[in-house]
């Protein structure tokens, strides 16, 4: 295993090492014409050079040694690190209801990797409770990691295990389910999960943090506890995804699976439900109702796993001038489902109408959606959508695009006939498609209006 | 009848068993005695026009009450890469503040309040960084590694300061010896604490992510006077390359202070460099202090082990104390709580700083960790008992106290009364082993309180979200090519030219060096005058007027280039001086018209020196030659300065008075 001394190490570095005879964790003398170093060698990262010598001073500090500059270089002790949370058998307490965790990887559950220098993927969820050890007060905890993988290899075949271990832990009496995810495609997720797990009897809390565990400032804890808050307390027996409310440590907002969008690359506050209001607010407190109408939580275990995907489904974003080798192409590569992401209303050039033909002709099941995220797709107001769907592309109501996709994914993992596809896709599972959009439901405001200007101050959001 | 403790008597008692002496009695024999050692954490901000991680502008301030948004954190201790939760995470953790942000959108964006990643690091910053290293005679690192430096307090919104080592094992030069330094970083200063009460702290964010140096030094210095030396002496050396920020906060020292056998507690955030000498002369003491009362202790307790602490809720009716804290506390729903401390009788008011004893250890710390405002407890020992003999007595005997035993009294809100219980227990136990490692903030009169438990290395780990930035020895070279002279040698030269030694510290305080150097290469100006109209003349204007607009170095060097085009005498600049002070944008011409200033030629002046001579004979005044040139002086002087160098004219009335030269 001599690899393993040399952790990350490649190349020139690596050789420099194995010339002075010094591992990775191992404490070094090191002589440069710069000057002379001491500490302890540190991993390297992949995909840094091989020109360097990363090392820990005894002030705590990490430093890179240009190997150029090294005269010698002497191995003087050696301590491996290791790196562990203190992992607590977690607290049985009565009358708490019991809420499973699941873990997927992503932000959640992370920790540092000396591989690649990045944030994995790698905490057991039993040593997330080592870390936020007041979830003991909130529910009674199991944990089962389902797999681990980052947020954007989340796909169909993650849906489908997850949906049947959701399926599996319902049977078993759960009072609710919380799903540890990375952020990215968290929303894909969601609604995954809204189709393929239908009706179910406790809340499925989907839930991920924007800042990673391993640092103070995580939103991590929070959300965790959130989630189990709203899992094992709520009476809302939906698939949720629960993030925060604001940026500030305050409460944290409970969104359809259907409804909710990542729409901020790094602020913490970037879940919103779009179209709609959120479902609740959570907090450690408990929960607020801001919707009415929701499904209940019930006793019984009568819960409907339909765990299909097509994976023959794709998605165009259209720009102007698009050429409709792009549609032919897909229709050749043999995808039988395209969501189509138009402008304004849902719109295209005509210049694609041919290629949109072509598809309709060969069974490829197209539906529209929306650039502007928010509203409906119009498609009777202008020429244009009328000759649209006249040539098969049926408009999807509100449906965001990602949903969208999930949705005819699904759809066509269970029939490829042109009505029921359009029937299954059209009637909503759980407000994917609204039938009215409440003025509240879009709510973007414009930073340096003096009222808004005024609300920031006042409502720390 | 037994003879009633005196709690001021033992104070002065323990005082005097420790050999405390004042500062200004303190010789080397008394630091040698007690074996003080101390070193620095120097801080500086670096002059750039951007901050170190994002694109917000680097020095522009604002008021407390001017904001556009707050937000809320909470910060949670996480594990460092060698595996280990640091000490001071955990302390912050229990504390439980909630942090509030007050955010002004022009100096602030989604980087300081973590809701974006950092921008790759400012490159201006970096090369000034690796310029001062090079001064400082560092060893510069190979490769750049941004660490974060975990800080829980709050002052950093991520919970982490970003933090990198420019470079290591360096020295600077003081009068009679080297100190060394033990590592120089660059780092992203933290947000300004606007209040800190009960669980709420509250931060502004504009001076957040300013590109900061660190320069750390070994404990090497042996007295107070020599830290102020070293401090001195890095400060100037920042200075010396012009390309850092001056002013209130631009510059701040960490001091490091031991005595033998202590430990090793850092005074966070010395304000002022004059303040170090007391500071670091009553940290050594207190410290010495403890080891008595540690000696003390483990006298009368044979075994720590078994020393415990026991307790009583008082119940608000069965005592009726006199004391306005208490009763307010009442009114306010808190609890009390009294603990007896089992043979600390005689420890509570032993001697630690000036005016202050072991007690104020415990209440200090009751206010950092538990979060309970002063005054937050009483107890058996004070100096000015708050409560009465009486009560006292009443509290001993709810707690079953022995006759050796000291007694507290602490209040506040009910959820808080554990982690208070916990931080009287824990700061008695530390009594035992000597002195706690901590941090301690500084007040002007040299005491210091309780801050935070010391960090460890313990809190650092890498950046994930930042590569690190090779530094290349062609980069390195290009930028030794342009360093400024050392501090030690312009000291130097600074004497050679005479320039009186009392004026050095002001001209390399405000590097003013480059300036004078300037005056004296390229205008040609006699340097001692140069150094003592900056040294001298600049630093009384200074503290006398107030400039209307901006006064820069650059208009002293335009004014002497004015004189001497002009042909006028140099020392009218001492007359201008304060009217240009006052007014920056004066033309030069216009201050010498307000001043009434005429030009008159040297001969003209000179041709007078008869007539006088004639008059000064006539009034029949004392007989003496040097009466007479005194009288002559003072008459031509208002018409000769500027026009001619007094010197010169001394010498010539002296010539026709005929003074013999002596």
């Amino acid at each position: 295993m001599s690899d393993d001394f040399f952790q990350g190490y490649k190349g020139d570095a690596l050789e420099t090492l194995k010339k002075y005879n010094v591992r990775v964790w191992g404490q070094a003398d090191i002589h440069t014409t710069r000057g002379a170093f001491s500490g302890t060698i540190l991993p390297r990262s992949e995909n840094d050079d091989d020109q360097h010598i990363v090392m820990k001073i005894p002030t705590g500090y990490n430093v890179g040694i240009d190997i150029k500059t090294i005269t010698d270089m002497v191995e003087t002790g050696y301590k491996k690190a290791h790196y562990k949370i203190p992992e607590k058998e977690f607290p049985y307490t009565e009358h708490l209801p019991s809420v499973k965790l699941f873990g997927t990887g992503g932000t959640i559950a992370s920790r540092l990797d000396y591989r690649t220098g990045a944030v994995i993927p790698a905490f057991s969820p039993g040593e997330l409770y080592g870390a936020v050890p007041e979830l003991a007060d909130i529910c009674n905890l199991t944990t089962e990691k389902v797999f681990a993988v980052f947020s954007e290899n989340m796909g169909p075949k993650q849906y489908v295990s997850l949906a049947k271990a959701i399926g599996r832990e319902i049977e078993n009496g759960v009072d609710g389910i919380v799903i540890g995810h990375g952020t990215d495609t968290l929303h894909h997720t969601g609604a995954a999960l809204t189709f393929m797990v239908q009706n179910p009897p406790v809340p499925i809390v989907l839930v991920g943090s924007q800042r990673s565990s391993d640092r103070p400032s995580s939103d991590a804890a929070l959300n965790l506890m959130h989630a189990t808050y709203a899992a094992g307390h709520s009476d809302i027996a939906e698939v949720m995804v629960c993030m925060f409310g604001p940026t500030s440590d305050e409460y944290g907002l409970l969104h359809k699976g259907t409804r909710v969008r990542k729409m901020h690359s790094s602020y913490r506050s970037t879940f919103r439900t779009i179209g709609d209001t959120p479902v609740a607010m959570v907090s450690r407190k408990g929960i607020t109702h801001i919707k009415k109408e929701y499904n209940h939580r019930r006793k019984d275990r009568n819960v409907t796993i339909k765990p299909y995907f097509s994976d023959k489904v794709t998605m165009i974003y259209y720009y102007p001038a698009m050429k409709p080798d792009i549609i032919d192409s897909l229709v050749d590569a043999g995808y039988k489902g395209i969501i189509i992401v138009g402008t304004g209303l849902g719109h295209v050039n005509k210049e694609l109408y041919p290629a949109i033909e072509r598809a309709h002709q060969k069974g490829v099941h197209m539906f529209m959606t929306l650039q502007t995220i928010w509203g409906y797709v119009h498609m009777f107001v202008y020429d244009t959508g009328r000759d649209m769907m006249a040539k098969g592309i049926i408009p999807a109501g509100n449906m965001l695009p990602e949903v969208a996709f999930i949705k005819l994914g699904w759809v066509l993992g269970q029939t490829d006939d042109p009505e029921e596809v359009k029937q299954m896709m059209l009637t909503p599972v759980n407000d994917e498609i609204t039938e009215r959009e409440p003025y509240n439901g879009y709510l973007v405001y414009q930073g340096g209006v003096p009222g808004v200007e005024e609300f920031v101050k006042n409502v720390r959001k | 009848m037994k003879k009633r403790f005196d709690p001021r008597k033992n104070y002065e008692e323990t005082k005097k068993a420790i050999g405390y002496v004042s500062r200004k009695e303190a010789t080397q024999k008394d630091y040698d005695r007690i074996g003080f050692k101390s070193g620095l954490e120097v801080h500086q901000q670096l002059l750039t026009r951007k901050k170190l991680f994002c694109n917000c502008p680097a020095g522009i301030f604002n008021k407390s009450e001017d904001y556009d948004a707050e937000l809320i954190r909470h910060m949670r201790p996480t594990l460092s890469e060698l595996g280990e939760y640091d000490g001071t995470a955990l302390m912050e953790f229990k504390t439980r503040k909630e942090i509030i942000y007050r955010v002004k959108n022009e100096t602030t964006c989604t980087y300081e309040v973590d809701d974006t990643p950092p921008f790759p690091l400012n490159r201006e910053a970096l090369d000034i960084a690796i310029e001062i290293s090079l001064l400082s005679k560092l060893n510069i690192v190979g490769e750049v590694h941004i660490t974060r430096k975990q800080y829980l307090d709050g002052s950093i919104p991520t919970g982490f300061q970003r933090t990198a080592i420019i470079g290591v094992e360096g020295e600077i030069a003081l009068r009679h010896k080297k100190i060394r330094l033990i590592q120089l970083s660059l780092e992203e200063d933290s947000c300004r604490e606007i209040s800190d009460i009960g669980h709420v702290r509250i931060f502004k964010t504009d001076r957040l992510g300013m590109p900061l140096i660190e320069t750390v030094t070994y404990p090497e210095c042996v007295n107070p006077d020599e830290v102020m030396e070293a401090c001195n002496c890095i400060r100037f050396l920042n200075r010396s390359t012009g390309k850092v920020r001056t002013g209130m906060g631009a510059g701040r020292e960490d001091v490091n202070v031991s005595c033998r056998g202590g430990a090793r507690v850092e005074i966070k955030g010395v304000a002022h460099t004059r303040w170090i000498p007391e500071l670091t002369h009553k940290e050594a003491f207190r410290q010495w202090a403890l080891l008595a009362l540690r000696d003390k202790l483990l006298k009368k307790i044979a075994d720590p082990g078994q020393w415990n602490i026991s307790y009583e809720y008082l119940r608000h009716h069965a005592l009726t104390f006199t004391c306005n804290a208490i009763n307010d506390a009442k009114k306010n729903g808190n609890q009390l709580l009294a603990v007896n401390l089992p043979h600390f009788k005689g420890i509570l008011s032993h001697f630690t700083q000036e005016e202050k004893i072991f007690a104020d250890e415990l209440s200090d710390r009751l206010k950092v960790i538990a979060c309970l405002e002063k005054p937050n407890m009483t107890h058996s020992e004070e100096l000015s008992p708050m409560v009465c003999e009486d009560d006292l007595k009443k509290v001993a005997t709810i707690l079953n106290a022995g006759e050796d035993d000291a007694q507290i009294i602490v209040w506040g809100p009910e959820q808080d009364m554990k982690t208070a219980l916990e931080t009287i227990e824990e700061r008695c136990r530390m009594a035992f082993e000597g002195v706690p490692n901590e941090t301690r903030k500084s007040f002007e009169d040299g005491t210091t309180i309780f801050e935070r438990v010391l960090p460890g290395a313990d809190r650092m780990y890498p950046d994930t979200d930042s590569a690190p930035i090779p530094l290349e020895d062609e980069h390195i070279k290009a930028l030794g090519r342009n360093l400024p002279e050392e501090v030690a040698e312009r000291y130097r030269t600074m004497q050679q030219w005479g320039i009186p030694e009392d004026t050095f510290i002001y001209i390399l305080r405000k590097n003013l060096f480059p300036l004078i150097r300037r005056i004296v290469t390229e205008l040609e100006i006699n340097p001692k005058f140069a150094g003592t109209f900056l040294g001298h003349t600049l630093k009384f204007v200074e503290g006398h007027y107030t400039p209307s607009a901006t006064f820069n170095e650059k208009i002293i060097y335009a004014l002497f280039a004015f004189l001497k085009k002009k042909g006028l005498d140099i020392a009218i600049a001492k007359k201008m001086l304060p009217l240009l002070y006052e007014y920056p944008k004066m033309e030069f011409e216009s201050v010498l018209t307000t001043l009434k200033f005429k030009h008159v030629p040297e001969k003209e002046i000179v041709s007078r020196i008869g007539t006088l001579k004639e008059i000064y004979e006539k009034t029949g005044r004392k007989n003496q030659p040097e009466s007479a040139v005194n009288w002559i002086m003072g008459e031509l002087r208002p018409i000769a300065v500027g026009n001619m160098s007094l010197k010169r004219l001394r010498e010539e009335v002296e010539k026709q008075v005929g003074v013999a030269k002596s």
